[in-house]
């Protein structure tokens, strides 16, 4: 083992960006990772973490390349990921429009907001726009229950959101 | 670097001697998650530069702290004038009122809202003088900066650890953690001392401390407040319960979703290693404790503790059968303990005070307080810390003050997805663990979602159904599949295609499914369907008999007519989306009923209530 036992998706994401390659590289390589799948299996889901950070998504080079640093079957790798809805292996717009989908948010209107978005967009929930700007999906609860409902852009989030302040939250993005 | 009870005993006296020498006043700045969101940081910045200006910038200690609980006015800043022993807290503050805010000694006015203080602080001997909140786990939270140790050390941080270590046999700390009836805050209520004390009893080469942050139940935000807060009551009530059952290794899984309290963690660790209050040798007992951070993904089931451990491990969070529990064969096969944030930040108070302190709150069978995160159509939203066995009334109507904008309560939901509703006759019991069980519900995390008049309660189900179908892992049928047919029928409920045979359906499927599934979250996931089925089921029968949602949420059901009261003003028929609304100006406008898509923006709009919802 050691060596890659399969050979590399042809999405090619991974060679594609020489730096962030080299950042997730430094990351496997600074933990404490061993011959044994068992212990090496911890560490999974946290490079998973940071692969996500620097790609914005899990493309199959990706997920091959951490599975074959953590001697793990790329299936495993993929089971995790398809468990966790953290995760995705779709790319995702610049900017990530995520509406709270918890019960308080639920309460104070989250539904309409979600529509206007929809409107706004013209795509549907968990799509992507033509020109890779915008996602649009849910997010579970960010425990900001006293501002609901909340929206949260990459990583701002807005309070009391109304669907009159659709416009403004996708024009803020540019 | 700490060593031993004395150098501990040194530097807490070092920052108290700080605190008295140190600045007259100091400014509170809640930066916590709702704070920041609010709009916190320019009102920091402005205080910052207002300082600066007036050449204040020594007199005046400005604190970053997490959150002070008081929600429904961020962004919030305390302003504590020692000399005067005086304090005020101000509520929605701008970065135009900083001004005004500084003129210290000053009474609240010029246009700033001052906010109430309804807690009180027993662990400081404050008498509580009528206010219903008694903070002992929040009794850090918003006073103190979690990303300074030295704060924390100010109010005896770690001396709870000192003492145990230097001074008692772990059983004698099990002891007094079933003494004092602490039950687990996550949900579920088990004793802790019993669960600690099943881990301590097996032996092994290794055990597990692990800290469940997988705050996972949707309108509940408590534990986030807490560790970014008041991160190290955490970490000092895990090396408690790692010395109590003889584990030298700590594990905090945490979810990705809360970025600001995993920061506020790893700096945390990083001080109290530094310190020497984390590592080997503890106070110089002989003693290790390392405590480690692993992440979550967004997966609900992974509250439950045999998931959670899966996780952990770095499988996918599948739940499995107990026995064996963890306690004897948990993380790595090994003995583990698994205990929610609340439940280890109650740790350290209930070990400085004694476990009788502690019972001198809350009721026989839950003593002390619990935080009830407050949210949905209340007016006051925010965190409440009270003692157990205050009513829901006192909660609600007391501390929330009352409903938004006048409406009329319908409901409560606690202990979120896997909980029930209580109705607004059942307000006056006093809650606590098992009070809650027998009104239908749960105390769950301590979610408390308020519903008004204009939330219908089958919708709710079906909201709460998408949730648990959604999160459901799939490893059992009942689950997997039960709870998908549940929420079909839920939605032909909604859509008005419901029988009198879709309820019978729908009840007894919950009953199947609450007895057989694998793990607690289908076997609590019908919960919500049941509760509100037996507490609103005339909504239902109307919704199935009469085609009715007297809410007017579920738009299948609902129709909207103008009256005779229509002025022609236009303005429905200009809001319009799909323009359905027909008419001349200054005559009475018709609705289209057959391209109307029943957003009820007409109704909304309408100035003179001319339009009916039928």
């Amino acid at each position: 083992m050691g060596t890659a036992c399969c050979p590399i998706a042809a999405d090619g994401v991974l060679d594609r960006f020489p730096e962030k390659r080299a950042e997730l590289e430094a990351y496997l390589a600074s933990l404490e990772t061993g011959d044994s799948p068992g212990s090496n299996r911890s560490y999974l889901i946290q490079s998973l973490h940071k692969a996500q950070h620097l790609y914005g998504f899990l493309p199959e080079s990706v997920q091959l390349h951490v599975a074959n640093r953590l001697k793990l079957h790329l299936a495993e790798v993929y089971g995790v990921i398809s468990f966790y809805s953290f995760f995705t292996d779709q790319p995702v717009g610049r900017y990530r429009i995520c509406v709270c989908t918890g019960t308080a948010c639920f309460v104070k209107g989250a539904g309409k907001l979600m529509e206007e978005f929809k409107h706004h967009l013209a795509i549907e929930e968990g799509e992507t726009t033509g020109n890779g700007m915008y996602s649009l999906g849910g997010l579970r609860c960010v425990g900001a229950c006293s501002l609901a409902p909340v929206v949260v852009v990459n990583d701002k989030v807005y309070a009391h959101v109304t669907p009159t302040m659709v416009p403004d939250i996708l024009s803020a993005c540019r | 670097m700490i060593r031993t009870s004395e150098d501990l005993k040194r530097e807490t006296e070092r920052t108290r001697q700080a605190r008295r020498t140190g600045a007259a006043t100091q400014v509170l700045v809640s930066m916590g998650t709702c704070g920041i969101a609010a709009g916190t940081q320019p009102v920091l910045d402005a205080i910052r530069t207002t300082l600066k200006e007036r050449g204040l910038e020594e007199k005046v200690d400005v604190v970053q702290t997490g959150c002070m609980g008081i929600c429904h006015s961020e962004p919030c800043i305390e302003v504590i004038d020692r000399v005067n022993g005086r304090d005020f807290i101000y509520g929605q503050v701008t970065p135009q009122q900083v001004p005004a805010l500084l003129d210290v000694g000053a009474e609240p006015s010029k246009g700033l809202q001052s906010v109430p203080r309804t807690w009180h602080y027993p662990d400081d001997g404050e008498p509580s003088n009528g206010r219903p909140q008694a903070r002992i786990v929040l009794r850090n939270s918003g006073r103190i900066d979690p990303e300074r140790l030295d704060d924390y050390l100010e109010k005896d941080g770690y001396q709870a650890l000192a003492n145990v270590l230097t001074s008692m046999k772990p059983d004698a700390v099990t002891d007094v953690v079933t003494k004092s009836g602490l039950r687990g805050r996550g949900g579920g209520g088990f004793p802790t001392g019993k669960k600690w004390a099943f881990a301590a009893n097996v032996s092994a080469p290794e055990k597990f401390v692990v800290c469940n942050a997988d705050e996972g139940d949707p309108g509940a935000f408590m534990d986030r407040a807490i560790l970014e807060s008041d991160p190290h009551s955490v970490l000092e009530g895990m090396a408690i319960a790692g010395f109590a059952i003889g584990s030298h290794r700590g594990v905090i899984y945490i979810r990705a979703e809360y970025p600001l309290a995993v920061k506020r963690l790893f700096a945390a660790i990083d001080q109290a290693k530094r310190a020497g209050l984390l590592g080997k040798n503890l106070f110089g007992s002989g003693f290790d404790f390392d405590i480690e951070i692993k992440y979550g993904a967004g997966a609900f089931v992974c509250g439950e503790e045999t998931a959670l451990i899966h996780s952990v491990e770095g499988y996918r969070g599948e739940p499995t059968i107990k026995p064996p529990f963890p306690a004897v064969a948990g993380l790595w096969k090994r003995p583990t303990i698994v205990n929610n944030v609340e439940t280890l930040a109650n740790v350290p108070t209930i070990i400085r005070r004694g476990a009788a302190w502690f019972r001198g709150f809350g009721t026989p069978n839950s003593p002390g307080t619990k935080v009830f995160a407050l949210a949905g159509k209340v007016n006051k939203v925010g965190l409440a810390e009270v003692p157990m066995g205050m009513t829901l009334r006192q909660i609600i109507f007391g501390i929330g003050e009352g409903i938004k904008n006048g409406r009329n309560f319908k409901a409560v939901q606690t202990g979120g997805p896997s909980g029930g509703c209580i109705r607004e006759d059942e307000l006056d019991t006093p809650i606590d663990y098992d009070t809650l069980r027998n009104l239908g519900s749960m105390m769950g995390s301590g979610g408390m979602i308020v519903m008004d008049e204009d939330d219908c309660m089958v919708n709710i189900a079906k909201f709460f159904l998408e949730f648990t179908l959604d999160e459901s892992c799939g490893k059992c049928t009942p689950c997997r599949i039960g709870n998908k047919r549940l929420f079909e029928m839920l939605s032909k409920i909604c859509d008005g295609k419901g029988s009198s045979e879709t309820l019978q359906r729908l009840e007894s499927l919950s009953l199947t499914i609450k007895d057989t599934s694998l793990c607690g979250l289908g076997q609590t996931s019908p919960n919500p369907v049941l509760a509100t089925m037996r507490k609103f089921a005339d909504e239902y029968r109307e919704h199935v008999h009469d085609r009715h949602c007297r809410s007017g949420v579920c738009t299948a059901l609902v129709r909207y007519v103008i009256n005779e009261r229509c002025v022609g003003c236009m303005l429905c028929a200009r809001n319009c989306p799909v323009n359905c609304i027909a008419g001349e100006r200054k005559k009475s406008h018709v609705i289209d009923e057959v391209k109307c898509i029943r957003c009820g923006v007409c109704f909304e709009k309408c100035k003179f209530h001319a339009i009916d919802r039928a």
